[in-house]
């Protein structure tokens, strides 16, 4: 087999295989770029044994040099989000040592502890505590040596950027450099190790520079789509444009390999259903895929996206009544006024905006597979599967690709790439064209929701229900799927799409009679849906904050005064009043300002979250009621996630929500036919352009006595709601359906005019 | 074989391997194994693979190599020479006043648009090197950006803007 992955890759100098030991003995000469210590091209490690290393042991976590640098080993990934840049803070925190003498590395199966996915905000939340336990571990082991080394008791001895001195004799002090060498510590990780108390935090808490923007910016930075090794082949995938009904795949009928027969050394790779092309040249592998001629079996199986949620109300479900509190008929029959209203949503896309890119080099002998994913761990059991390997002989490293927002094609890119390469006997890379990524996406699922709720003469929510219609999401990824003509399998258990979210509907107010009841339908004959960004939140808050704006309006009450009345506690309160407060809110009845101008204005308020920590924004927009145009001209969110480790991360993150959030209310929706989506690039699947950008305030509510919580998803559902109830304070009309384009806008103006 | 393609990319002419109707971005990663431009769409719809060439940004996603045979491309690896050599500055700085103003400003997340996003604002402010907001707005529209930096990247052009005239930032 190849000797491809010994050699050179992005420039890392090195000519042998690294191993795990050797990465973290390097110390600072193998320290490069912004804080990733490359792995090499890891290396020969294609056929090494082993696994994510053993959790239990400090080593595992935390390396010190002899240069008195360190480097910080853990396993959730840099996203754009600005997670290493977190964890490092965290680290540094418990060890004494300033975030430029720490230096992260690259996930990576073989190296980096197993902490699962990078998703749901978990990183700092679940992540976060268990590397600060390592490092307040590794201190306490640097301190009893620096005991011994310099003759006096533990309590005696403080640590200032990794330089350990008895308190009040600054002349008797050692480096932590100095303790070990580059030797590694082999201690055992007990966590039990008492953490520094959060009145001494020098690090957490302030606002560190991302560590990857330099090298984003001028061009040193290597995301996935820039990696290549010597000797590979460009790979593409062959596909109908725009995936079909789920569970119907993909089959050829027939396929004309002659097609391609003069375009220099293309060839065709085939597996059960899954058809790829390589080339020796990613430009004849671009013009293969594209000319190759493939008859494919139709399957007219999907409803169409504007029969959509008529086929989503008539699916046989599966109900599971999620929250059932007190009496709704009590309730009520105590209503001063009432609102009711059925909502449908849209189907959405991850499209990340360079489509994913994967690099496998497969032999007998064993896999190594660079890919975006979110989970290498997870991925690298999909692999082995895949591949007919054992586990152990699959290794998976981490490069960043594009912001994904969840569950986008990386794993069906790596899958692709790794299939091939099996095939083909050499590396390969597979770049999935735009149509690829935004036709075989694994969507964000449409939704439809029947809500009602009511408030008593004393302006109080009495009753609240909440049904919601969805199905969940997929298993096997599309490559795994067509190559080894797999019965596709849906997830039916857990959280998020499979059962609606309680938090995110209606929980965020005292309801004494509150019901939430979960619709779940099949896959089959929809799309392929997994997580994106804030699962189905934004479906929830749009339909559950329009019900709650509609009660405010209905009782002639301040929809921020509404919401305070109803309020269920001092963190939800929190966020709303610092959102009000961020956008001058003076109180006004909703749609009690209309206007006759062709162009009006609106201002709106939500509140939401993903599942744990505490989101509110409000929304200034402006309609033209001619064209049916909304324009977000100007959003304020406020985001309490606990401890917040880093405000500049957490602002940073509260702007792309509401950017992106903005995006999807106003814009985004996948299209299909009966037989395939349609929306396959940014002129059928438009998003937020330059020119429409609102203008955004962020607020962080710093919580220092909680424990941090998500925060880069529990903005979105607020921000969409905010807009829809802008939308009404400016017209005196609900929108029941977003994306809210113009075209909506016309038909919901001209429905109240009749 | 016709006559030996070559191009001019950052100052340097490079001898081109790949055939004369194959995209300059692909030239461009393959053979110069250059990190700047990126492939994100291949249509011309979303900016992230924009180079300068002569001075105006072009998609190099969808140019045939050929067609910038002489001429004079600028990635983002080059940006900071193209400014010291039309502002006469030696030695050059680092860092083009833009990809300064990025960093500053806290602008890119995954940084793929970033690229795009520098080189078309690089234009326009050797252009108009005092926009308006509007402008600004209407010369950046054919970039996109799926992580919701617009806003920041707004601020960073407005920061370039004001450094590059030698205000106080």
């Amino acid at each position: 087999m190849t000797d491809s992955m010994r050699k050179v890759m992005n420039g890392v100098p090195t000519g042998s295989a690294f191993s795990r030991r050797d990465l973290l003995k390097g110390g600072g000469a193998l320290i490069i770029g912004f804080g990733f210590a490359p792995l090499g091209p890891a290396g020969a490690a294609r056929a090494a044994i082993g696994g994510p290393p053993d959790p239990d042991l400090i080593d595992s976590w935390i390396a010190v040099h002899a240069d008195n640098t360190a480097t910080v080993i853990f396993g959730k990934c840099e996203l754009g989000q600005g997670n290493t840049t977190g964890m490092l803070q965290i680290a540094g925190e418990e060890l004494d040592l300033d975030i430029g003498q720490m230096s992260a590395v690259q996930l990576d199966t073989h190296v980096t502890p197993d902490q699962g996915a990078t998703t749901s905000s978990s990183s700092i939340e679940r992540g976060g505590p268990q590397l600060r336990a390592a490092a307040a571990e590794a201190r306490q082991v640097l301190l009893r040596l620096a005991a011994a080394r310099l003759n006096a008791p533990v309590a005696d001895l403080t640590v200032s950027k990794g330089v350990v001195s008895v308190a009040g004799d600054a002349r008797r002090s050692v480096r932590y450099g100095d303790l070990l060498g580059d030797e590694q510590l082999h201690f055992p990780f007990t966590g039990t190790a008492p953490r520094k108390p959060v009145s001494q935090y020098k690090l957490v808490g302030t606002r560190v520079a991302r560590l990857d923007i330099p090298d984003k910016v001028s061009a040193k930075y290597t995301h996935m789509q820039h990696v290549r090794v010597p000797d590979m082949l460009h790979g593409r995938v062959v596909r109908p444009r725009g995936q079909g009904a789920y569970g119907t795949g993909a089959r050829p009928a027939s396929i004309d390999e002659g097609s391609i027969k003069d375009i220099p050394t293309a060839r065709v790779v085939r597996k059960g259903d899954f058809i790829g092309v390589v080339a020796e040249r990613e430009w004849d592998a671009v013009k293969a895929a594209r000319a190759l001629k493939v008859a494919w079996q139709e399957k007219a199986a999907l409803p169409g996206n504007a029969k959509l949620h008529e086929a989503m109300r008539a699916a046989a479900t599966t109900d599971t009544v999620v929250v059932d509190k007190g009496n709704l008929a009590d309730g009520f029959a105590r209503a001063a006024h009432a609102a009711s209203a059925t909502y449908h949503l849209p189907y959405q896309a991850h499209v990340p905006f360079g489509p994913n890119c994967a690099l496998a080099d497969v032999g007998p002998d064993g896999a190594l597979v660079m890919s975006s994913t979110q989970d290498i761990y997870n991925s690298r059991r999909m692999l082995a599967a895949t591949l007919g390997l054992p586990l152990e002989k699959v290794r998976v490293q981490y490069y960043e690709g594009s912001g994904t927002f969840g569950h986008s094609c990386y794993e069906d890119a790596a899958q692709a790439a790794a299939i091939m390469s099996q095939l083909v006997g050499k590396p390969v890379r597979v770049q999935f064209m735009r149509w690829d990524e935004h036709g075989w996406d694994n969507f964000g699922p449409a939704h439809v929701a029947e809500v009602r709720a009511a408030v008593d003469a004393g302006g109080k929510i009495v009753a609240y229900e909440y049904q919601g219609w969805q199905h969940g999401w997929f298993t096997i990824e599309t490559s795994q799927e067509l190559a080894q003509l797999t019965k596709p399998k849906e997830r039916t258990s857990g959280s998020n799409s499979i059962t609606v979210n309680p938090v995110s509907t209606g929980a965020m107010y005292a309801i004494a009679n509150r019901r939430v009841v979960s619709h779940m339908l099949p896959m089959e004959g929809l799309l392929k849906g997994a997580p994106l960004r804030s699962p189905m939140d934004m479906h929830y808050s749009f339909a559950s904050e329009q019900v709650i704006d509609e009660l405010a309006h209905a009782a002639g009450i301040d929809p921020l005064e509404f919401r305070r009345r109803n309020i269920a506690g001092a963190r939800w309160l929190g966020v709303l009043e610092a959102a009000a407060a961020a956008a001058g809110w003076t109180p006004r009845v909703a749609a009690s300002a209309l206007s006759d101008a062709e162009v009006v204005t609106g201002r709106g308020i939500g509140i939401g979250t993903h599942h744990v920590s505490f989101g509110a924004a409000v929304a200034e927009i402006e309609v033209n009621k001619r064209t049916g145009v909304i324009v977000a001209k100007n959003l304020y969110g406020a985001l309490d996630a606990g401890l917040t480790v880093n405000p500049a991360l957490v602002e940073n993150q509260i702007v792309g929500m509401m950017v992106q959030a903005t995006s999807r209310i106003l814009k985004e929706e996948v299209t299909f036919s009966n037989s395939n989506v349609t929306s396959l690039d940014w002129e059928s699947y438009p998003i937020l352009r330059f020119a429409e950008h609102p203008d955004v305030t962020p607020v962080v509510v710093q919580r220092l006595d909680q424990p941090s919580t998500g925060a880069g998803e529990e903005v979105m559902g607020s921000t969409g709601a905010a807009i829809a109830n802008a939308f009404f304070d400016a017209t005196g009309v609900r929108l029941r359906h977003y994306p809210m384009t113009p075209a909506r806008v016309l038909a919901a103006l001209a429905a109240r005019k009749t | 074989m016709a006559d030996e393609l070559n191009i001019k990319v950052n100052g340097r002419q490079w001898p081109v391997a790949s055939s004369p109707d194959t995209p300059l971005l692909y030239v461009l990663s393959n053979e110069l194994a250059l990190h700047g431009p990126k492939f994100g769409c291949g249509l011309a719809q979303c900016g992230s693979c924009s180079v300068l060439a002569d001075g105006v940004e072009i998609r190099s996603c969808v140019t045939p190599v050929a067609a910038v045979a002489g001429k004079s491309v600028t990635t983002l690896e080059g940006l900071a020479g193209w400014y010291a050599e039309r502002k006469n500055l030696a030695p050059a700085p680092a860092l083009h006043p833009l990809q300064q103003a990025f960093i500053d400003e806290q602008a890119p997340h995954c940084g793929y648009c970033i690229n795009g996003m520098i080189v078309k604002a690089s234009e326009l402010l050797a252009q108009n090197p005092r926009p308006t907001d509007t402008q600004i707005r209407q010369h950046m529209n054919g970039h996109l950006c799926r992580c919701g930096t617009y806003p920041r990247v707004m601020k960073a052009i407005k920061l370039a803007s004001r450094v590059m005239a030698g205000e106080t930032p």
